[in-house]
Order: structure tokens, then C-alpha cells, then sequence
């Protein structure tokens, strides 16, 4: 398969996880879309990974692979992340009753 | 060995003498203390007189002693050296002669004092001393400079000496300050002649052999007029010529025998020996000697006409100080180095035997010094009186006492370079002999007009008092016969001959239209008699004075005034100073420079301010922003490619 | 590389061991007493470094350099020639005096406060032995941070403010200089080890385009005018000196101050030939400005710190001034006055805040009639007050007249101009002595007793120096003799690249 609708799709995925992100309110939906957006990212570095490994970079698998070492740490990485900002929005709901990332603005004062 | 090895002791001794009695002023007696003053001060003229003979002798050749290189920095090489020759030791012999008297009177006049601020006056007194022969001795001019600062600096101290009093305190700081304007003149001349001839020795500079100067033969050169001029700035300020006069008189807040030794015999006339040690230079640049001459005749008269209507006994003296210094460089502007010095001489004797004998009126009558509550003294002090008037018709001029040689041959100077300068240097003449006769008889003659009390207390001083003033008198007696003039009896000017191998380089320069015997003897008899006719119009209009007090009004109130010169020095001078230094620190200091300083800072606290509103919480615009962010930089790369 | 320690490392790292020790000691006295010992120790090697001047004998014990950032050309080099045997006395004999001189001031904290002492100085000999650029950058901002903490933690009523200013001001400047170091390095040729170097040697013999030393040359000036300071960037001084701790004002001006012209010296006149020719007329013509300037601010001030610390801007702008003369005469002048105005004005401080610290004013007009109570702080503050007026036989006054002689040679208007400042220095001066310590006293001078022995030996001390090398300066001369041909065979009208 061609690699371009590879990168189609991740854009789009990419696109549809920022405009979530910047549209929605309820943070555990924009929480969602910024995964999605990791996991956009996630999908093009394992296409070019397979695709470099496919034309021939045999000679230095290394470089291939290190792309699909990247998903896996991103992977890490993102599930740490989901953890710590779950709890986040677990505080944020018991003390203001509501999950809307705009309620939360008074971290000014 | 010749006494001249021993001549670092000279100022030495002085030196030791001011360091034991102002480190042990606490614990010494006021016995101990004025013997100690005095004591070093009589060695060191001891010495000065075994170096004075040494000199004199036929054939004497000046002598450098040099002990040590004292900067020698890139173009300045300079030697902490002295130099004996006729001059140095003639005035040697004056300061540490006069200078002896001085102290021993000091050491009873000044007895009422607390012992240690006893100690520190006689300290002072020493340190003066010092640094009087550290100017005279040097032998180059920066080392004649740090005597020249130094008689400045015992100057303030001394004339401050009663510090609780804050009117003195001015008076000392004016002193320092005007001659601090002048010392910035000399300073200056040492530069330039740093720059122009590579020294600043008298010897690399007047030597007849090998002296830079004396190579020079072009008159009035540039270099020569500016340095001479810059010299000259110097000598107004220490010896208290226009412009820079008016500390003199205001320096008579000091002790009244400070007043003599400082104020009239000696540091005031360093400006005479500075300009005498440089005659050559004088004598090259003819426009910087007509300024010295106009200057020092200006001053003579104006002094002189201020002092006619001064009541403080003191001020009276301190005026026809700043007079008689005005007849010396009138002598130095014409060509009568001689004449200048010799007046130096005889006025060193009259004038402090007039301050002493006017301390002794002063101790007499408990402090007062207006001598329009005196009168009729001369019953009471017979010995001050007499002395006074000695002092009296020698500084009048009256042959055939001291001040009527030395001012005769200046005038006579005066005669053959210009008549209109002899002119009005007679009528100053005039105006001296008027002003000391009135405060002669308005002192001691008349009838007393001060307090019961006072009468009561009116006595002659002791001993320590009146011994110096019959030895001065004496010599202000007698001192004119060192120099009798050519046409009295032909060379029996015994100065001339001794001081002829300092001035021998501008003798043979100065064209000279001698004077005929005639009419040097018509100028003399012609002055003498008017002279004479003055003092005795004053002492008949001021011997019978009761005491009245009208006010003066026109020209007497601007007399009495001082013409009124302090007054527009405030005006012209202090206070436009003060009010710019006082814009300055509030205009252009604290709203100018920090202004614009702390403005930036402003500034960058209200962008600040401006650029937070960006930051308001919400995460939707954060990453709205990022986003945008991001893709600006696409298109950015996209666009630069 | 020498097998013995040599002199510059031995005073660089004896304050910062000393230093890093008293942070540990929480017993006041002890404190005190280990910075006296340090600060003594320091001292002894430095006098001791004296008999070794010599560069052409004692080469090895003066100058060593270490491996320190061998990839990007430098390395830790420092060493000492006369101006630096000089300065690190200096510094050496200032801090003793200094801390003897306030040994019985209390201070919150004692331990970080002398520490941190300890620390600036260490910055301070750090910034005069340093030969390698990077090593100097570094040793010249160490200097600058234990002064700012000393300042904004012991410091009086508006010190935040004041020190905020003073930090900004400096610290901006330094990083432009920075920038100018960086900029030069990079012009360097390569050495063995590394494509570009940071050696001294090596920034003397960069050429450098006309139109670059231009604005090199305006922000190296522009670091060392700010520490100097030269009028017009002096406001931060003022303040900074009222409001800091004593003993850290006598650091400040005293030997502080002379970094700026120190870094002139060694960092802008050998590199900077032709800019240094194109400038001289505006900067000699702006310090001679700022002297006078600073003189009539001086005259109508009522605080006797802000007074003292006028005075020093205008004798710095005398140095600042003739330095751009180039000439021998001049620059002997200079590095002889930088020695003797830190001394004299440090006594100054020393008096000053023996007055503040007994009367607890220093409003001149609320003062007075001192010297009945205390003859004996009269007399030192006399004779250190003359020495600041130069008068001759006292220190300054053989450095000044060196220095007005170097700038008459350059031009004699500008040495008459500058001259005024004599008079000028003379008003304030007598002015201030006048109010402080003669006339009547009144209810806050009354109170005065004896100054303390501690206080009285520092002082003397003092006095001690200003006469003998007001007499004899011929020693001092002789060791800035090698430094003064050095720069000017790199610098001014005869250099040759």
C-alpha cells in the first residue's frame, strides 16, 4: 500500500483530534482527542518505520526500528499521562462539580 | 663639611617639633610644649645662619642636595632635592628668624589656652614652619608646590584654630579655597612645563650654561607668557592679590600671632619668591610682567583706600598687608627683583611688629580689636606703643627707617619703567602713611574711650611679649641699610650685591634707562616730604577724634564696605555655583539620568503588565494559541524554502 | 604547568575555602575571628607575592594555567604582573582592614554574611588575575552575586530597591560584554587543541574590522563604565553605597569600583587600538564632565554617604579620563591612584560609619562639633579627608599629578577643565569636615565616645600608607612599569599588531 494514505489518515486523525481539543469543553473529551492525536502520530512513525524497512534499509535495521522503540515509549508515556490526568480530573470534579476545562481559569489568582 | 650637608635639618627640625607636640599633646606641659616649639625652631635658624654665612661668602655657587627620586613616572622626573643659594637663604633666614620670635611670643600670648589645644597651636605653628622651608628650600617646583599646599593647609588649620566658633571655620575654608583657585594655576604651569621642557628643575631650567629657559632667546614666546601667567594665577592667590584677595582679611579670624607669622611676614609673600625664583622667565615674557605690574598696583591702592575706613585693628594691618604685597609685585612687574625682595625683607620686620604690637593691644584690652573704643594707650603700654610706632613710620615710608628704602627702590623701578605707575604708587604711598597714622593715634593717643574695666586692666605685656617687639623694631629700624641706595653712597646696597647671582640673567636682559643721581634724589625728597605731610594731617585729624559715630555715607560707606567685593563675588560667582550644582542634583540628576533609568524600568513593568492580559486562564486559548503557533511555523518553513 | 602552588591560585582559592568553611560555623565570634585569620592569611601571601614581582625572574611563581575547557580553547589560566600584584595587595589589605574595622557590628546571620564576603573577594582576585577571557567573565559576575546578596539582605531601609537597580544595571552590561567576548573568541585563530581560544595572548592579537570594534568596543565599555561608574551611568551608586552595609560599601567602592578600570586596561586598550584612538576625545571629554558634575552634585548634598560617594565618581573620572590619554605618564598615574583612592576611600567609609554608628545620623546639617568629643576621629578624618583632596605629601596627590600631567599632554584644556575639580573637591571637602567635626555640638554628638582600638589600628594603618607612599611612591611605580610599556606597546598611537 502506498504510504500516503498512511499520512492521510494520520493527518486526519491529527486534524480531527485538534479541533476536538480546541472545540470541547468537557475535559475528558478533549483528554480523548489529545490521545487520539498520539496515537495519529503513533501510525506515521510505524508506516515510515515499515516503510524504510521495506525499501531496503536492511543494512541498518537499526534506524528502521527505531521508530516503532518511539511508539512504544509514546504508548508508555501516554498511559502515564492518562493516569495522572485522570486524577486531575477526578479532583477538578469533586471540588467544582463539573468537568469543564473553562471553569477552571481561576488558577491566576 | 659645610653647614649646607646639614641643610635637611633645617626643615627637619620643624618637621620633629610639630610630630612630638601632636602626639604627646595630652601629656606635655605648656611649658614643655613651648619650649620644644620654639626650641626647634631657634636650631633650625641656627643652621640657617651657619648656611647663611657659608653662601654669602665670595664666589658662592648655588648647591642642589638631592636625597631621593621622589616621582619618576614616564615625563615626570623629579628628585626630592634641595636647593642653597643667596635666595633660599636669605629667606630661610627670615621665616625661621621671624618665625623664632613669633613663637616665643605665642608661647605667652596664646597661655590661656587648655594645654593639649596649646600643644596643637604650637604643633600647627611647627608644621607651618616646615612646610615654609620645604617651599623656599625646594629645588624644583613641585617640591616648592608641596610647601606652597602645605603653608596653605596650616593656613586653614590655624585660622580655624578655634574650631567651636563657625564664622572662623568659614573664614579658614575661604582662605583654602581661594588659594586652592590659585594653586590650580600653578599646578597647571607645572604640567605645561613638564610638557614643554621634559623638568621642573631650577637648575635644568635657569642654569646659565644648560637651562632650557635660558636658551630661549625669542621674547614673550607663548610658552613662556601662558607659564609665567599660570605662575603668576598662584602668586595672586597665596599672596592675596586682585582677584583673589578677599581671604587675607578674613583670615584675621586666626590668633593674632598666626596673623603675623602666616598672614604678613612669611607664606604671603611666597608669591614674591615664587616670581623671584623664576625671574628669568618673567623677565622673557614682557606682557605677563606688565600684567604682574598693573595688577600689583591695583591692588597696592585698592587695599590701601579699603583700609582707610577699617575700624578692627586687625583688619586695618590685614589690608595694608594685602597693600605692601601689592608693592611687591608692582617691583617684580617692573624689574626691581631686588627692590621686591628687599621689601620682602623689611616688610617681614614692620609688619609683624605691627601684629605682635597689635596682640599686645589686643591682650591688653581683653579681646576687644575696634580701635574706635581705644585710645591713649600709649600711657599705659609704653613699650608697645613705642615699638607700634616704629613699625608705624617704618611702613610709611619716613627716612631713614627700613620700609622708606625698600619702597623707594621699588618705586624708583616704577619711575624708570612707566612715571604713571610711580605716580599712583605714590599716592598709595600716601594713602599707607594716612591709614597708619590714623590707627596709630586713634590707639594710643586721645583720650581712652573703652569700658571702666578695661581701663582698669591696661597693662604692658610680659616679658615674652615685649622682647620680640624691641628686637623687630630694631630691625625695622635698621633694616634698610642692607640696601642703600646707588645714589646715597655708591655700592653700599649690600642686597643687591648678595642677591646679584640670582638675578644676574635678567640684569643683563632688562634694558634699563638708569636714573640720573638728580632726579632719583628729587623723586626720593619729593616723596618723602609728602609722605611726611600726610602723617601729620592724619595724626592731627584723628588725635583729637572723640569717638562720634556718624555714619558714613557715600564713598566712605563703599569704602567701608570693602567695595562692597565680597558682596559680587556671592553674587557672581558662589551663588550662581550653588543654585546650578543645586539644579543639578534635583533636574537633571533625580528627574534626568535616574528619571530615564527608572522610566526603562517602568516602561518594562507596564509591557509587562500589557503582555500578561495574554495569560488568562483558559486552556481552550492556550492551545488555540499553540495551535496557531504551529502553523504559523509550517508556513514559515514552507514559505522559506 | 609548575610543580609548587603559585601565588594568584593561592590568593583565589584561600577565601573560597574560608569562605565555604564559615557558611558551616554558626558561633558569631568564631566567625568573625576565622574571617580575620583568612583575610590576615590572605594578606601574608600577598605581600610575600610582592617580593616575587619580578616576571622576569619569578615567571612560574606568578603564572599558571590548567586544563579546564580544552575543546572550545579555554583553559584556566591566571597569573600576575604588576597591575595585578597591585590590585590582589589591594585586595588583600582592604578586607582586614575592613573587617577589623566593623568587627564589632552585629549582624543577622554572621556566618552567610562573611561568607559571603569571603566570597566577593575571592570574585575580586578572581577578576584581577584572571589571563584567559572565560575565566575572567566568570570570576568578574562571581564577584557581582555575593555583593548583591550582601547588599539586599543586610542592607538599610530601601535596599531591594537600590539593589535592584545596582544588580540590573551591572548585570545587563555584563552580559553585553558577554556578547562581546563571545564575538571576539570566534575571531580567534586556532590553537592546538581547539579551532578558536580564550587566552589573553590571543585576544591581543586579533585584528579586528573597523566597523565590528566599533560596537565591540561600545559594549566592552559600556560593562566597565557601569562599575566604574562614569557619569552618565552612575546613578545606581549613589544609592547602592547609602543603602548596603558598611563593610560592604568600603568593598564596593573601594576596590569594586576599580574592576571597571581595570578591565579598561587590561581588555579594552590592547584590543581595541583604533576604536580607543577614535573615542578618546568623547569619553575624556564626558568623564571630564562627569567630574565636574559629580563635584557640584557633592557640594549640595546633606548625607555624608552620598557626599563621599559623589567624591569617588569624581576622582574614577579622572582615571577614566586619562586612561584614554595613553600615555605613560598618565597610566602610571592611573594604576597608582586605583591602589591609593581604595585605600583612602575605604578610611573614609570607616570614619563615616563610625559617625552613623555612634550618632546614628549622617545628615551633615545635623551634626557637629564631633571633634570635642573625639579629637582623635578628627585628626584621622582630617588627614584622610586632605589625602582625598590630594594634597601633596599624602598618596592621591602623586597619583593625581601623574595623571593631570598624562592628560596635559593630551590636551591642556581638557587637564584645565578637569582642574576645577580640584577647587571644587577642596568646597566639599572642608565643607564636610566643617560640619561634621567643627562648630557646636548638639544632642546627638554629645553622645560620642572613643573609637574602639580595633577601629583606631585600621585607621592608622591607613594613614600609614597614605604618607609613606605620598612620600616615597617610587615602589609602586616601579611595579606598574612593566604593565604600563606592555599596554602601551599594544595600544595608542605606536601599536603594533
Amino acid at each position: 500500500m502506498q504510504i500516503q494514505w498512511y499520512i492521510f489518515l494520520s493527518v486526519a486523525l491529527f486534524c480531527i483530534g485538534i479541533i476536538g481539543v480546541l472545540t470541547r469543553r468537557n475535559s475528558i473529551i478533549v483528554f480523548m482527542c489529545i490521545e487520539l492525536m498520539l496515537n495519529a502520530v503513533n501510525l506515521l512513525l510505524v508506516a515510515f518505520s515499515k516503510m524504510h524497512l521495506m525499501n531496503g534499509a536492511a543494512k541498518y535495521p537499526a534506524l528502521a526500528t527505531d521508530a516503532q522503540l518511539f511508539v512504544f515509549f509514546i504508548m508508555v508515556v501516554a498511559a502515564a499521562e492518562v493516569s495522572v490526568g485522570l486524577a486531575i480530573i477526578v479532583m477538578m470534579y469533586r471540588n467544582t462539580h463539573s468537568v469543564d476545562i473553562n471553569f477552571l481559569n481561576r488558577l491566576k489568582n | 663639611m659645610s653647614a649646607i650637608q646639614l641643610i635637611y635639618l633645617v626643615p627637619l627640625l620643624p618637621l620633629v617639633g610639630f610630630l612630638i607636640n601632636g602626639m604627646a599633646r595630652n601629656t606635655l606641659s605648656k611649658t614643655a610644649t613651648s619650649v620644644i616649639g620654639c626650641g626647634v625652631i631657634l636650631l633650625s635658624f641656627i643652621i640657617s645662619l651657619t648656611v647663611f654665612f657659608q653662601v654669602n661668602k665670595e664666589g658662592f655657587t648655588p648647591q642642589v642636595v638631592s636625597y631621593f627620586d621622589f616621582i619618576n613616572a614616564g615625563k615626570i622626573q623629579v628628585h626630592f632635592a634641595f636647593q642653597v643659594d643667596q635666595l633660599s637663604s636669605l629667606f630661610l633666614l627670615i621665616i625661621t628668624g621671624v618665625g623664632f620670635l613669633i613663637h616665643v611670643y605665642s608661647s605667652s600670648y596664646m597661655h590661656e589656652e587648655e594645654s593639649p589645644h596649646f600643644a596643637r597651636y604650637f604643633a600647627y605653628l611647627n608644621l607651618f614652619v616646615f612646610s615654609m622651608l620645604l617651599l623656599v628650600l625646594g629645588a624644583n617646583y613641585l617640591i616648592m608646590f608641596i610647601g606652597w599646599e602645605g603653608v596653605g593647609l596650616c593656613s586653614y588649620l590655624l585660622i580655624g584654630y578655634w574650631f567651636k566658633n563657625v564664622e572662623y571655620g568659614n573664614a579658614a575654608k575661604k582662605a583654602f579655597i581661594m588659594n586652592r583657585i590659585g594653586d590650580l594655576g600653578f599646578l597647571l604651569a607645572i604640567f605645561w612645563m613638564l610638557q614643554a621642557f621634559g623638568s621642573v628643575s631650577f637648575l635644568d631650567l635657569f642654569n646659565p650654561s644648560f637651562g632650557a629657559i635660558s636658551s630661549i632667546s625669542a621674547i614673550n614666546s607663548p610658552t613662556l607668557v601662558g607659564i609665567s601667567i599660570l605662575l603668576f594665577v598662584g602668586a595672586m592667590g597665596k599672596s592675596a592679590q586682585i582677584p583673589l584677595y578677599t581671604w587675607l582679611p578674613d583670615a584675621m579670624a586666626g590668633p593674632t600671632p598666626v596673623s603675623a607669622l602666616i598672614h604678613a611676614a612669611t607664606m604671603v609673600t611666597a608669591g614674591i619668591y615664587m616670581i623671584a625664583r623664576s625671574n628669568l622667565m618673567y623677565t622673557l615674557s614682557p606682557i605677563t610682567m606688565t600684567v604682574v605690574a598693573i595688577i600689583g598696583l591695583a591692588t597696592a591702592v585698592f587695599a590701601a583706600s579699603i583700609a582707610l575706613k577699617q575700624n578692627d585693628i586687625k583688619k586695618v594691618l590685614a589690608y595694608s598687608t594685602v597693600s605692601q604685597l601689592g608693592y611687591m609685585f608692582l617691583g617684580l612687574g617692573v624689574g626691581a627683583y631686588t627692590g621686591a625682595v628687599f621689601h620682602v625683607m623689611t616688610h617681614a620686620f614692620f609688619k609683624a611688629l605691627l601684629f605682635l604690637g597689635a596682640g599686645s593691644v589686643i591682650h591688653a584690652m581683653h579681646g576687644e580689636q575696634d580701635i574706635r573704643k581705644m585710645g591713649g594707650l600709649s600711657k599705659h603700654m609704653r613699650i608697645t606703643y613705642l615699638t607700634f610706632f616704629i613699625g608705624c613710620i617704618a611702613i610709611a615710608g619716613i627716612p631713614p627707617f627700613s620700609g622708606f628704602f625698600s619702597k623707594d627702590e621699588i618705586l624708583a623701578g616704577a619711575f624708570a619703567n612707566n612715571p604713571v605707575f610711580y605716580v599712583i604708587g605714590l599716592g598709595g604711598a600716601l594713602l599707607t602713611a594716612f591709614y597708619m597714622f590714623r590707627l596709630l593715634s586713634l590707639t594710643f593717643f586721645g583720650k581712652f574711650r573703652g569700658t571702666e574695666e578695661q581701663l582698669h586692666h591696661l597693662h604692658e605685656s610680659p616679658s615674652a611679649i615685649t622682647i620680640p617687639l624691641i628686637i623687630l623694631a630694631v630691625l625695622a629700624a635698621v633694616a634698610g641699610l642692607f640696601g642703600i641706595p646707588e645714589f646715597i653712597i655708591p655700592n653700599a646696597h649690600w642686597l643687591d650685591h648678595f642677591l646679584d647671582p640670582v638675578f644676574a640673567q635678567s640684569k643683563a636682559l632688562i634694558s634699563h634707562h638708569e636714573l640720573s643721581h638728580g632726579t632719583e634724589w628729587t623723586l626720593t625728597v619729593v616723596s618723602s616730604v609728602l609722605i611726611l605731610l600726610t602723617s601729620i594731617w592724619a595724626y592731627k585729624k584723628y588725635a583729637a577724634y572723640k569717638g562720634e559715630a556718624a555714619p558714613e555715607t557715600g564713598f566712605g560707606k563703599v569704602l567701608q564696605n570693602k567695595w562692597y567685593v565680597d558682596e559680587l563675588y556671592d553674587a557672581i560667582i558662589v551663588n550662581p555655583i550653588k543654585s546650578f550644582s543645586i539644579f543639578l542634583n534635583r533636574v537633571v540628576e533625580r528627574s534626568g539620568i535616574d528619571g530615564l533609568v527608572n522610566g526603562v524600568g517602568r516602561g518594562v513593568n507596564y509591557t509587562s503588565r500589557q503582555i500578561r492580559l495574554l495569560q488568562n486562564g483558559q486552556a481552550g486559548t492556550y492551545i488555540l494559541m499553540m495551535v496557531l503557533g504551529i502553523i504559523v511555523l509550517f508556513i514559515v518553513q514552507i514559505f522559506s524554502r | 604547568m609548575g610543580t609548587y602552588i603559585t601565588f594568584p591560585e593561592l590568593l583565589l582559592w584561600l577565601p573560597v575555602i574560608f569562605g565555604c568553611i564559615l557558611f558551616t560555623i554558626n558561633d558569631a565570634k568564631t566567625v568573625k575571628r576565622l574571617a580575620l585569620i583568612s583575610s590576615l592569611l590572605t594578606l601574608g601571601i600577598s605581600i610575600t607575592s610582592l617580593f616575587f614581582a619580578d616576571n622576569s625572574k619569578y615567571f612560574l611563581y606568578n603564572n599558571v594555567s590548567y586544563v579546564w575547557l580544552q575543546y572550545i580553547g579555554s583553559s584556566f589560566a591566571v597569573g600576575l604582573d604588576g597591575l595585578g600584584h597591585m590590585l590582589t595587595f589591594l585586595t588583600a589589605v582592604s578586607f582586614p582592614l575592613i573587617f577589623a574595622a566593623t568587627y564589632n557590628t552585629e549582624y543577622k546571620r554572621p556566618n552567610v554574611f562573611y561568607g559571603l564576603m569571603l566570597l566577593s573577594q575571592a570574585g575580586l582576585m578572581g577578576v584581577f588575575v584572571a589571563i584567559d577571557a572565560l575565566v575572567f567573565y566568570f570570576f568578574w559576575e562571581l564577584a557581582l552575586i555575593p555583593v548583591y546578596f550582601l547588599c539586599s539582605k543586610w542592607g538599610g531601609e530601601k535596599r531591594i530597591q537600590a539593589t535592584f537597580k545596582f544588580f540590573i544595571y551591572t548585570f545587563v552590561s555584563s552580559l553585553l560584554m558577554l556578547v562581546g567576548i563571545i564575538y571576539i573568541y570566534l575571531q580567534t585563530s586556532p590553537t592546538a587543541t581547539a579551532e578558536h581560544s580564550f587566552s589573553v595572548q590571543s585576544f591581543y592579537s586579533v585584528v579586528i574590522a573597523a566597523k565590528d570594534q566599533t560596537w565591540l568596543f561600545i559594549i566592552f565599555f559600556l560593562a566597565f563604565a557601569v562599575k566604574m561608574p562614569m557619569f552618565p551611568f552612575h546613578t545606581w551608586q549613589p544609592d547602592t553605597y547609602e543603602q548596603a552595609p558598611a563593610a560592604t560599601t568600603m568593598v564596593l567602592s573601594g576596590i569594586m569600583v576599580k574592576m571597571g578600570v581595570f578591565g579598561v586596561i587590561r581588555w579594552i586598550l590592547p584590543i581595541f587600538d583604533e576604536s580607543v584612538l577614535r573615542f578618546d576625545n568623547i569619553i575624556i571629554g564626558l568623564s571630564v564632565a562627569g567630574m565636574l558634575y559629580a563635584s557640584c552634585l557633592a557640594m549640595v548634598q546633606n548625607d555624608l554617604k552620598r557626599i563621599v560617594a559623589y567624591s569617588s565618581i569624581a576622582h574614577v573620572g579622572l582615571m577614566c579620563a586619562t586612561m584614554f590619554a595613553l600615555n605613560n605618564t598618565g597610566l602610571t598615574g592611573v594604576m597608582i591612584q586605583m591602589f591609593n583612592h581604595g585605600i583612602n576611600v575605604i578610611a573614609l567609609w570607616i570614619v563615616v560609619d563610625i559617625i552613623e554608628k555612634h550618632t546614628g545620623i549622617r545628615k551633615l546639617s545635623e551634626l557637629g562639633g564631633l571633634a570635642q568629643h573625639t579629637p582623635l576621629l578628627a585628626i584621622f578624618f582630617v588627614i584622610i579627608a586632605l589625602a582625598n583632596i590630594a594634597l601633596p605629601l599624602t598618596n592621591a596627590f602623586i597619583g593625581e599629578f601623574a595623571m593631570f600631567t598624562g592628560l596635559f599632554e593630551f590636551n591642556p584644556w581638557f587637564a584645565a577643565i578637569a582642574g576645577i575639580s580640584i577647587i571644587l573637591s577642596a568646597v566639599y571637602t572642608l565643607n564636610m569636615i566643617q560640619k561634621v567635626f567643627f562648630g557646636n555640638d548638639n544632642i546627638y554628638t554629645k553622645v560620642v565616645s572613643q573609637v574602639t582600638f580595633k577601629q583606631k589600628l585600621s585607621l592608622s594603618i591607613i594613614v600609614a600608607f597614605i604618607f609613606v607612599l605620598g612620600v616615597y611612591p617610587k615602589p609602586m611605580i616601579k611595579l606598574t612599569n612593566t604593565t604600563v610599556t606592555n599596554v602601551l606597546k599594544l595600544s595608542g598611537p605606536m601599536a603594533d599588531k
